[in-house]
């Protein structure tokens, strides 16, 4: 199976530069405003979306993507409402790589099945679940790969070599690299320590490997692009997104177009 | 229930950490080798027979075990039914079962050479015990805890502090058990190197609900033989009450292949299992989710976002419930009810005037099942009831409630 990841990393490679991926909370910090940010997302520089499923319990995430996804939840996001976010973002774009990503529980109350077919028809490209390791594989990345869908899988500092090949085991489209120990959006990633651990996983890998978590600025994406194929920004997109709210808590005006400027900013970053 | 009934109920979880189709190891990839090298080396100490004599060293001369199994004579009479026992583990030291646990976790990890110590706590019991064995053994201890739940249990926060441990609030969520163990996981998929994190209930990733039930099973092991003592035979049923469902599987897990023995789990019916967010009976109330590494009963709306339970305790207002006892109430082998507020409160109330036992809130849930059961019951019946926490901490409470100024 060939899908718009697949598709955009080829693409990206002849090109010669890292892709940027993006990635927001779905319904944050309400429907309209979170689909104009997507629909802007691509014309601002991003290769690749992601799209954050909201939940209340998300233990990997630092405190910004937690409020962005109780903000998304309390303006009435659902399961539902992200796949139609995504169905809606389709009509425009038919290119732009979609990754749905987030925790198990609300897939698995949804119904695995219905909603690989659900996300499918969406015109989602892949999934990023963060507590499904491979040990759980069964459970939704082979019936997805089946589906086909990709199973993008997070490797980390501590994914030693003798660890590599099971977490490899059944990823497709690329490689998420949790650049640091720790929850998105905290400390910043060891630039040293990033090179390293990437030519090392390269060795178990031939996908495309993307850096993220803790990447804020287009200097630190910059230097990460230049050992990766891609590099992930969130925890600074949803801040911005917090950092455009009024005192109520709403979006105004600025919400889209500040998200849309630091996309651009770090683009620059990326491909130079 | 429609399931073929196994051999034994006694040989779970499988290799992946399964009971049924409950357990297993949801989580983040940071924390997989983690949970893998915990796994191995628990394995190990299991197997080595000086690992448990230190354990028993301790849990005699540290914890006070033996915890008596006591013959509650006058609510015995006052019921009219049932013979009932009460098995005593609100005199261990830090008033609680949850000192089994923790020492057998803080044993594990000086054996594993881990520099530090986190966990969680709802009401503050597992926090206590965690800070006391912390104490005992000069290792630095972090404990997490709801921002709402520092409020209500006051006491317990200065004890901890007392005993040298740091109380960090849980600002995020809900701000209550669940947020606190979110912020436990935090930590420790930040500082993987040198940290153990000593989960205090029966759930969580693999190994730790199969862990955790086997350092309280001591509570189960101990009724069997004081009971043969004092009676000369089995008891007839059990009964428990369950948040997590800790202080419950230690007492259960040993006689789960006793068929004879009647199990009784009593979840929290807060104001009632038909408010939709009144109450913290996951199994009663709620349905299979995914959840803190595990696959189990949840309190969940229809998108799988996690509601929070209520409850007159802290200890039992976790929106979860063990995978193992998901599992038992599923084969049918256990009966998981459920007590309100009300009834727990006046249960806590009459244990205090019969038997001068101030229990913790959460045993008054499953005091006031032994009052709805016993009276149904022959005389010769045995029931023992597990008193898990005694009522220190909770007297606030009920005074703020029966309307008393302290």
């Amino acid at each position: 199976m060939t899908t718009r990841i697949d598709v955009k990393f080829a693409a990206l490679k002849k090109e010669g530069r890292a892709a940027l991926v993006t990635f927001v909370t779905a319904g944050d910090p309400d429907y309209k405003t979170s689909l104009k940010i997507i629909e802007g997302l691509p014309k601002a520089g991003a290769d690749v979306i992601e799209f954050g499923m909201p939940f209340t319990d998300p233990m990997a995430d630092g405190p910004a993507i937690q409020a962005a996804g109780l903000r998304a939840l309390k303006s009435g996001q659902t399961m539902k409402k992200t796949l139609k976010l995504v169905t809606d973002f389709r009509k425009k774009d038919k290119e732009t790589p979609v990754v749905l990503m987030g925790y198990y529980n609300p897939i698995y109350v949804y119904g695995v099945e219905k909603f690989l077919e659900d996300a499918k028809k969406a015109g989602v490209d892949g999934l990023i679940v963060v507590d499904l390791p491979p040990e759980e594989d069964d459970e939704l990345c082979i019936p997805a790969l089946k589906a086909g869908l990709n199973f993008i899988r997070l490797a980390t500092p501590t994914t030693d070599d003798k660890r590599a090949p099971a977490v490899f085991r059944n990823t497709s489209g690329f490689v998420y690299y949790v650049s640091v120990l720790g929850i998105t959006g905290t400390k910043a990633p060891d630039l040293k320590n990033v090179k390293a651990n990437v030519k090392r996983l390269k060795t178990h890998t031939l996908l495309p490997i993307c850096v993220g978590f803790g990447v804020k600025s287009a200097d630190q994406a910059k230097a990460i692009a230049k050992d990766a194929d891609g590099v992930v920004v969130g925890s600074a997109l949803v801040n911005a997104v917090a950092a455009s709210l009024n005192k109520q808590g709403k979006a105004t005006a600025k919400t889209a177009g500040a998200v849309h400027r630091l996309v651009k900013d770090i683009a620059r970053g990326v491909s130079a | 229930m429609n399931n073929i009934e196994p051999n034994s109920f006694r040989t779970g979880p499988d290799e992946k950490g399964l009971f049924g189709i409950y357990g297993g190891r949801f989580v983040a990839e940071t924390l997989m080798p983690l949970i893998l090298e915990l796994e191995q080396a628990y394995k190990d100490a299991k197997a080595d027979p000086s690992f448990q004599k230190e354990l028993d060293g301790f849990l005699e001369h540290y914890v006070g075990r033996p915890s008596p199994l006591y013959f509650a004579e006058r609510l015995t009479e006052h019921l009219g039914g049932a013979k009932i026992y009460f098995k005593r583990d609100e005199l261990n030291h830090t008033g609680a079962h949850k000192i089994n646990n923790v020492m057998g976790q803080i044993l594990l990890a000086r054996r594993m050479g881990k520099k530090r110590i986190i966990a969680e706590t709802g009401a503050g019991q597992h926090g206590v015990a965690t800070a006391t064995a912390c104490a005992r053994f000069g290792l630095p201890c972090v404990v997490y805890m709801g921002e709402v739940d520092i409020e209500r249990q006051k006491p317990n926060v200065f004890r901890m502090k007392l005993l040298g441990a740091e109380v960090i609030p849980a600002k995020s969520g809900s701000r209550t058990l669940k947020d606190a163990l979110n912020e436990a996981l935090r930590d420790w998929v930040a500082n993987v190197e040198d940290t153990f994190y000593c989960i205090g209930t029966v759930a969580g990733p693999h190994p730790y609900p199969e862990m955790v039930r086997d350092f309280q099973s001591v509570i189960g092991r101990e009724t069997k033989r004081q009971m043969m003592e004092r009676e000369g035979r089995l008891p007839d049923s059990l009964v428990a009450a369950i948040g997590g469902g800790s202080n419950a599987m230690g007492l259960f897990h040993p006689f789960l292949d006793d068929r004879s023995v009647a199990i009784y789990g009593v979840e929290a019916a807060g104001h009632g299992i038909h408010t939709k967010t009144g109450h913290a009976a996951s199994i009663t109330g709620g349905r299979p989710g995914i959840l803190h590494g595990n696959r189990t009963y949840l309190l969940m709306d229809d998108d799988g976002q996690i509601i929070e339970g209520h409850s007159i305790s802290a200890g039992l207002d976790y929106p979860g419930i063990g995978p193992e006892h998901a599992w038992l109430h599923d084969i049918g082998r256990a009966n998981y009810v459920s007590a309100t507020d009300k009834e727990a409160l006046s249960a806590f109330q009459l244990c205090c005037k019969l038997e001068g036992i101030i229990p913790a809130l959460e045993p008054a849930h499953a005091l006031a099942h032994v009052i709805k059961l016993a009276p149904t019951l022959p005389k010769d019946h045995l029931m023992v009831m597990n008193m898990c926490g005694r009522g220190d901490k909770d007297i606030f409470t009920v005074a703020d409630i029966l309307g008393v100024k302290l």
